[in-house]
C-alpha cells in the first residue's frame, strides 16, 4: 500500500482524497458563516462551539490543517515532476484548442488560494491561537461576530477575498469532477455530476463573497 | 536444382497431422542454444517471433519502424477467414480449402492450402486467448461476416480493425518474450543481406536506420517475414515503408522467386486525386456487401459527371448500368476482386469513368440506407414511416457498420458518402507471388525461411478476401515453429555462429560498397524520381491487363530506368546517420530488379489466371482464360540479370478438387 | 497555396535543433499534410539539402507511425485522425505553419521531427498482455462468452494506435490515456482477469520509471487522440490500480 501513494496514480488518489476532505470542509465553513448575515447570536453560538470543542480544536482542526498542508504540497510535487515530463518546450503550442485555461493552470489559481490563506491565517487562526492558548484570555462567547465584521471594515481585503474566491471558484470548477475521475470515478463526466460541480463551485464561493461584502456594507 | 516441394505422402485430411507426428524436435535444453533470426515483425513474423521464443529459442526480431506494432498488417480492415462453422451455414475445412483454391485460379499447392484451413480455426482460439476483442453477438458469442468470393460467413473482425487487433494481438505475445528475454527486438534496423555459409543461412547485414551502423548477426536459421512488394507500383496502398529488399537479396542469395507476376488489385480504393498522390487508400472489401456498384449506362452522362454538369443523384436507375450484378448475377457485387477490378477497369476504359481522371466507378449506399430503414421500422413497429424517418434509421444501421471507413473518405475526398456515392477504383493491394517455399516453408537455401506475404504462398494466382491475416498468422503461429524445428534438430552440436568469418565479411563489405556508392554519388535526380517512373511502367504494362508487346517494353524501359538510376540518382546526408532518402535508395534499387523480373514471369505466362491477365488469353465474354499447360508455379533463379533469370517449374497436380472453370456467374 | 513552414530540424539526438523557415509553393488543397512535406523534401534534395526527417508509414492512420505537432496541436487542428490523414484543406493561402516534433523528456528527438517512443514498448513490455502460449488447443473461443457491451468497450481501448499524441499534448507529458487504454482492453475481458492486478502494477510502474508526467484531468488528451480514445480509461486505470493495492 506504501508503494501505491509513491506511484503516479497513488498520488492523484491523495490529492483528490485531500480534495475531497477540503471540499466537504468548505461546505461547513460557508454554512457556519452564512449565519452570521442573519443571526449574529447563532454566529456566536455555532463559533463558540468551534473554537472550543475538544474535538474540533484537538483532532479536527489538525487534520484539516494537514489537509491544508497536504493538499498544497502534494500539489508543487506534482506540479515539479510534471515540468521535468515536459522536456523542450513548443514554440506554438495551443492549449485552447483542447483543454480549459484553468484546468491547466490549476497550480496559479492554487497559489493565489494559498496567499489568501496566508492572509485569512494571520486574520483569524494566528489570532485564535493567540487569544486561546498563548495569552489563555477568558473565553468571551459573543466575541466572534464583532471580530468577523471588524475585519472586513478595510476595503482592500473585500478585495483581496473576493479575487481569492472567483480563482476558488475556477479551482473548483475543474477540481470538482477531476477529484472523482482520479479516484476512478466516470461520473465526473456524467452531466448530473457535473452539473452539481459547476453549481459548488459557483455557491461556495459566491457565499464567502456575500458575507465579505455584506459585512463591509453593514459594518 | 531440382525443386522439392516436400508434401508429405498420404490422403490431403491427414498429411499435416501425419507429418507432425514425425517430424524431428529439438529438447528444450537444445532450444537455448538456437539461435533465430526474424527479419520482419507483421503479422507473420511476429506470430513467429512470439511463437519461437516461447519454445525456447532465442530470436532476434528485427523491424525498420519504431515498433513491431506499426507493421503494414495492421492496415487489413476487413477480417480473418477460419472454417469455424459458428454459422452453422456449411462451412467445413474442406470448404475453407476449396474456396481458397478455387480462388486462387488453381494456381496453389493443395496441400498448403489444406493445412491452412486446417489451422484456421485454432487461430481464432489462439487470438480470442490472447484477448483480441472480436466482434461479438447479444449472446456474446463471436459474429461472422460474409466476404467476397464465398458462399458462407467465416470472416471474424474486430470492427474495421481486425489487421490491426491481431496484430497487437501477435505484439503482445511478442513483448511477453521480450520481457522474458527470449527475443530479443531490434527495432528500427533493416536488413540489408543474407549471410550464407557452407550453403546454409547463417545470418544477417542489417542497418541500424538510428546511427546507420552496419551491424552483423548471426543464426542457426533466418527467417524472412517482410511482406509484399506491391510499392514497386510507386502507387499502392502498401505502407510508404514497405519493400521488397529482404526478399531479393534473398533471391540473389540463391532463394527462388515465385510468380512475381500475380499481383492482386484491390477493387474499393480511393481513386487517385493527382500527381503528388504518395499513397492509395484502400476501403475494406467488407463495404461490398451493402454498396452497389455502378457507373452511368450513357456516355453521355459520364462525360457530364466528369465535367460537373451532373451529378450522380440524378441520375434514375434506368440511367444507370450496376455492371457487376448485370455480368455476375449469382455473386454480385461480392464477386472475386480481381473480377471486380477488371469489371471497373473495362468499363473507365470504355469511357464511363466518374471522376476529373475518368478513372472511377461509384460505390453506393442509398438502397442499403432504404432496405435497413424499412427493416427498422418494422422492428420498432412505426407503421407508414416518412421517407427521412426511413433514411435517418437506415443511416444509422450503416453507420454502425461502416462509420468509420464513411469517415475516412469524408476526410480524404471531402465528399459525405451518406449523401452522394463513393468513387472507388482498383489499386494494388496485395502481392500473392514471392519467395519460394516448400510445404515447411523452408526457401531453396537450407535454412532460410520465408513466411506470410513475403513468400509465394497459398493465395495461387488471387487472394480471397480475409485470407491475408489468416495465412501469415498460420505460417507464424502453427507451421513454422513445427517444421524449423526439423532443421534445426542437426544444429544442437553447432554451437554459436561466429561472426568474424570470410562470409561476414564479404556480405558485409558488398553493403557497405553500396552506401558508400548511394551517398557519394554526384546524380541530379531523386529517388522518388525513379521509383514514380518505374511505378508508371508497371502500372501501364504491367497492371491489370498485360499483353506481350506492353510486357517486352516494360522489360526495355524497367531496364533502362534501372541503368539511368545507378548514374543519376542523388542521395543527401551521410551514411553514419537517420537517412531516409538512403533507406529509399536502397530500396528502390531492389524494385527496379524485381519490376524486371515481374514482366518476364508475366510474359512467360502464356494465360490469364487470377491477378494476371493477359489480353491475348481471354474468353469471349472477356473474362480469364486458364490454360492446362500452366498449371505451374513459375519459380525464377537468380543468375545476373533480372530478365535472364532460370526458370523452374513446379508442377501443380489437383487431387482433392475438380479444376474448373472459374465461374462467378 | 504559398505556404511559409517553421519546421524543427536537429541533426541527432546529442545537437541543439532550432526553427528553421522555409516556402513551398503550388500546393493543391487536395494534398495530405505528408504530401505538402514530400513537395519540401523533393525541393531540397534538389538543392542537395538534407531533407526534413519524418517519422510515417501506413499515410492511412493506423500505424501511429506519423507524429507531428502542427500549429501547436499533436496531428494538426483537425479532430480524430493522424498527420497524415490531415488534408492541406485546411489551411489557406499564405498560413505560416509551424511543424514540431512531438515533445516530452521520455520521447527525446532523434532527427528533426523523428523522436523515440520506445517508452512504451516498455512499458508493454512490462504487462501488456495475456500469458498464453501458442499451442492450437487452447479452449474455443466460443467457450467464454462475452458480453457484446464488453467486447464492444475493450475493442474501444484496443482503438489506440500508440502514437503518442496524448503525451505531446498533456501539459504534464502524461502516459495514462495510452497505458489506460491498454490496461482497460484487459480489464474488461475475462481473459485478462487472472493477471489484472500485476498487470495494472507492473504497467503504472514502468510508466512512472520513464519519466512521464501525472495525469491532472484537463482532458486534452481525449480530444487529440486521432483514435477518440476515452478518458474512462484513465478512470478505470486508477480504479484497477487502487483494486490491486487492496
Amino acid at each position: 500500500m506504501s508503494g501505491f501513494f509513491k506511484s503516479s496514480i497513488g498520488r492523484k488518489v491523495a490529492m483528490a482524497l485531500s480534495a475531497f476532505f477540503l471540499m466537504f470542509f468548505l461546505i461547513i465553513h460557508l454554512a457556519v458563516n452564512i449565519t452570521s448575515l442573519f443571526s449574529e447570536n447563532l454566529f456566536n453560538e455555532l463559533s463558540h462551539f468551534m473554537g472550543t470543542n475538544p474535538l474540533v480544536q484537538f483532532a479536527l482542526q489538525p487534520v484539516l490543517l494537514f489537509g491544508v498542508i497536504f493538499h498544497f504540497v502534494m500539489g508543487f510535487i506534482l506540479e515539479l515532476k510534471n515540468k521535468k515530463a515536459n522536456g523542450v518546450s513548443y514554440a506554438r503550442n495551443n492549449g485552447a484548442a483542447n483543454s480549459t485555461w484553468i484546468s491547466r493552470n490549476m497550480i496559479y489559481s492554487g497559489l493565489v488560494i494559498l496567499a489568501f490563506l496566508v492572509l485569512h491565517f494571520a486574520d483569524f487562526w494566528v489570532h485564535e491561537i493567540n487569544v486561546k492558548y498563548v495569552n489563555v484570555q477568558p473565553e468571551d462567547p459573543t466575541r466572534y461576530y464583532h471580530e468577523l465584521v471588524e475585519k472586513f471594515v478595510p476595503i482592500w481585503r473585500v478585495v483581496a477575498y473576493v479575487v481569492s474566491f472567483v480563482l476558488l471558484g475556477l479551482h473548483l470548477a475543474h477540481g470538482f469532477t477531476s477529484a472523482f475521475q482520479s479516484m476512478g470515478s466516470t461520473a465526473g463526466r456524467k452531466k448530473a455530476l457535473q452539473n452539481i460541480g459547476k453549481a459548488y463551485s459557483i455557491i461556495i464561493p459566491l457565499g464567502f463573497i456575500i458575507i465579505a461584502i455584506f459585512h463591509h456594507l453593514n459594518h | 536444382m531440382a525443386l522439392d516441394s516436400k508434401v508429405p505422402k498420404g490422403p490431403i485430411k491427414d498429411k499435416w497431422t501425419d507429418y507432425k507426428n514425425k517430424i524431428n524436435l529439438v529438447n528444450p535444453a537444445n532450444k537455448r542454444h538456437i539461435d533465430v533470426i526474424v527479419v520482419g515483425t507483421g503479422l507473420a513474423g511476429g506470430s513467429a517471433a512470439a511463437t519461437l521464443a516461447e519454445l525456447g529459442y532465442n530470436v532476434k526480431a528485427f523491424a525498420y519502424q519504431d515498433s513491431p506494432r506499426r507493421a503494414h498488417s495492421i492496415a487489413a480492415q476487413g477480417g480473418i477467414n477460419a472454417a469455424k462453422n459458428y454459422q452453422g451455414d456449411g462451412d467445413s475445412t474442406y470448404r475453407l480449402f476449396y474456396d481458397t483454391v478455387k480462388g486462387g485460379d488453381y494456381r496453389s499447392r493443395e496441400a498448403n492450402v489444406y493445412r491452412l484451413a486446417e489451422v484456421s480455426a485454432n487461430i481464432i482460439d489462439q487470438c480470442v486467448a490472447q484477448g483480441v476483442p472480436f466482434a461479438r453477438d447479444y449472446g456474446g458469442l463471436l459474429d461472422n461476416r460474409s466476404f467476397g468470393g464465398v458462399l458462407v460467413s467465416r470472416t471474424f473482425y474486430a470492427k474495421g480493425q481486425t489487421g490491426q487487433q491481431l496484430l497487437l494481438g501477435a505484439y503482445s505475445a511478442m513483448n511477453r518474450q521480450i520481457a522474458r528475454g527470449k527475443i530479443e527486438m531490434f527495432n528500427r534496423h533493416e536488413m540489408l543481406d543474407v549471410v550464407i555459409v557452407d550453403g546454409k543461412a547463417r545470418g544477417i547485414i542489417a542497418r541500424n536506420l538510428i546511427t546507420g551502423e552496419i551491424e552483423r548477426h548471426s543464426a542457426h536459421a533466418v527467417v524472412v517475414g517482410t511482406g509484399g512488394y506491391g510499392n514497386v507500383y510507386f502507387l499502392s496502398t502498401n505502407a510508404m515503408g514497405s519493400n521488397v529488399t529482404a526478399a531479393w537479396k534473398i533471391h540473389k542469395k540463391g532463394a527462388y522467386f515465385a510468380n512475381p507476376c500475380y499481383t492482386q488489385i484491390h477493387p474499393t480504393c480511393i481513386p487517385r486525386s493527382g500527381d503528388y498522390q504518395s499513397k492509395l487508400t484502400l476501403m475494406s472489401e467488407s463495404l461490398r456487401n451493402d454498396g452497389r456498384i455502378w457507373v452511368p449506362a450513357k456516355l453521355e452522362d459520364a462525360q457530364a459527371i466528369r465535367e460537373g454538369k451532373k451529378k450522380p443523384t440524378d441520375l434514375s436507375e434506368e440511367e444507370r448500368d450496376y455492371y457487376l450484378e448485370r455480368r455476375y448475377p449469382a455473386f454480385g457485387n461480392l464477386v472475386p476482386r480481381d473480377v471486380a477490378s477488371r469489371a471497373a477497369k473495362e468499363r473507365c476504359d470504355a469511357g464511363f469513368g466518374v471522376n476529373a481522371t475518368g478513372e472511377a466507378v461509384y460505390l453506393d449506399f442509398a438502397d442499403a440506407i432504404n432496405r435497413y430503414g424499412t427493416e427498422q421500422a418494422k422492428i420498432h413497429n412505426i407503421s407508414n414511416p416518412s421517407k427521412e424517418k426511413i433514411y435517418d434509421l437506415g443511416k444509422a444501421i450503416v453507420e454502425a457498420k461502416y462509420g468509420n471507413l464513411f469517415q475516412m473518405y469524408e476526410k480524404i475526398v471531402d465528399q459525405n458518402p451518406y449523401e452522394t456515392p463513393m468513387m472507388i477504383y482498383p489499386a494494388v493491394h496485395y502481392t500473392m507471388g514471392g519467395v519460394w517455399v516448400d510445404y515447411n516453408l523452408m526457401t531453396t537455401v537450407p535454412g532460410l525461411y520465408c513466411i506470410g506475404e513475403a513468400n509465394f504462398s497459398d493465395h495461387g494466382a488471387n487472394r480471397l478476401g480475409a485470407s491475408a491475416l489468416m495465412q501469415g498468422l498460420a505460417d507464424g503461429y502453427f507451421v513454422l515453429p513445427y517444421t524449423i524445428g526439423d532443421y534445426l534438430a542437426d544444429d544442437i552440436r553447432t554451437g554459436k555462429i561466429p561472426t568474424d568469418s570470410k562470409e561476414f565479411d564479404e556480405a558485409e563489405k558488398e553493403v557497405k560498397d553500396k552506401i558508400e556508392f548511394f551517398t557519394t554519388n554526384k546524380g541530379s535526380k531523386s529517388v522518388d524520381y525513379f521509383h514514380k517512373k518505374l511505378g508508371k511502367v508497371m502500372w501501364d504494362k504491367c497492371g491489370m491487363s498485360r499483353n506481350e508487346k506492353g510486357l517486352k517494353e516494360a522489360i526495355k524501359e524497367i531496364k533502362e530506368i534501372r541503368e539511368e538510376f545507378w548514374k543519376e540518382v542523388t542521395v543527401p546526408g551521410g551514411a553514419n546517420e537517420m537517412n531516409p532518402e538512403l533507406e529509399k535508395a536502397g530500396r528502390v534499387a531492389d524494385f527496379l530488379e524485381l519490376g524486371e523480373l515481374f514482366a518476364k514471369d508475366a510474359l512467360v505466362r502464356e494465360e490469364s489466371a487470377g491477378g494476371h491477365f493477359r489480353e491475348e488469353y481471354q474468353t469471349e465474354e472477356g473474362e480469364a482464360k486458364r490454360r492446362k499447360e500452366f498449371q505451374f508455379v513459375s519459380a525464377w533463379e537468380y543468375v545476373g540479370e533480372p530478365s535472364e533469370a532460370k526458370l523452374h517449374k513446379e508442377s501443380l497436380e489437383y487431387e482433392n478438387i475438380e479444376v474448373k472453370e472459374r465461374s462467378y456467374k | 497555396m504559398n505556404l511559409t513552414l517553421k519546421i524543427w530540424r536537429q541533426k541527432d539526438s546529442s545537437s541543439k535543433g532550432q526553427m528553421v523557415d522555409y516556402k513551398v509553393t503550388e500546393i493543391s488543397e487536395h494534398m495530405s499534410f505528408l504530401e505538402m512535406m514530400d513537395v519540401l523534401n523533393e525541393q531540397l534534395v534538389a538543392k542537395g539539402e538534407d531533407p526534413v526527417a519524418f517519422d510515417h508509414d501506413c499515410r492511412e492512420g493506423i500505424c501511429g507511425m506519423c507524429s507531428m505537432y502542427i500549429n501547436g496541436e499533436a496531428h494538426g487542428p483537425d479532430r480524430g485522425i493522424t498527420t497524415c490523414q490531415l488534408h492541406m484543406r485546411m489551411f489557406k493561402e499564405g498560413d505560416i505553419i509551424t511543424i514540431e516534433p512531438f515533445r516530452a523528456a521520455a520521447f527525446p528527438v532523434i532527427k528533426d521531427l523523428v523522436v523515440d517512443r520506445t517508452a512504451f514498448e516498455r512499458i508493454q513490455q512490462a504487462g501488456g498482455y495475456i500469458s498464453v502460449n501458442t499451442s492450437g488447443n487452447t479452449q474455443d473461443a466460443n467457450s467464454i462468452p462475452i458480453s457484446k457491451h464488453a467486447a464492444d468497450e475493450a475493442m474501444d481501448a484496443a482503438t489506440c494506435i500508440g502514437c503518442g499524441a496524448c503525451v505531446a499534448t498533456c501539459k504534464n507529458s502524461s502516459a495514462m490515456l495510452f497505458v489506460g487504454a491498454k490496461v482497460s482492453q484487459y480489464a474488461l475481458l475475462p481473459q485478462g482477469q487472472v493477471e489484472a492486478a500485476d498487470r495494472v502494477k507492473n504497467m503504472v510502474a514502468q510508466m512512472d520509471l520513464e519519466g512521464f508526467g501525472n495525469c491532472t484531468n484537463t482532458g486534452a488528451c481525449e480530444i487529440e487522440c486521432p483514435k477518440g480514445i476515452s478518458l474512462d480509461n484513465i478512470a478505470r486505470m486508477n480504479r484497477e490500480l487502487m483494486k490491486a493495492n487492496i
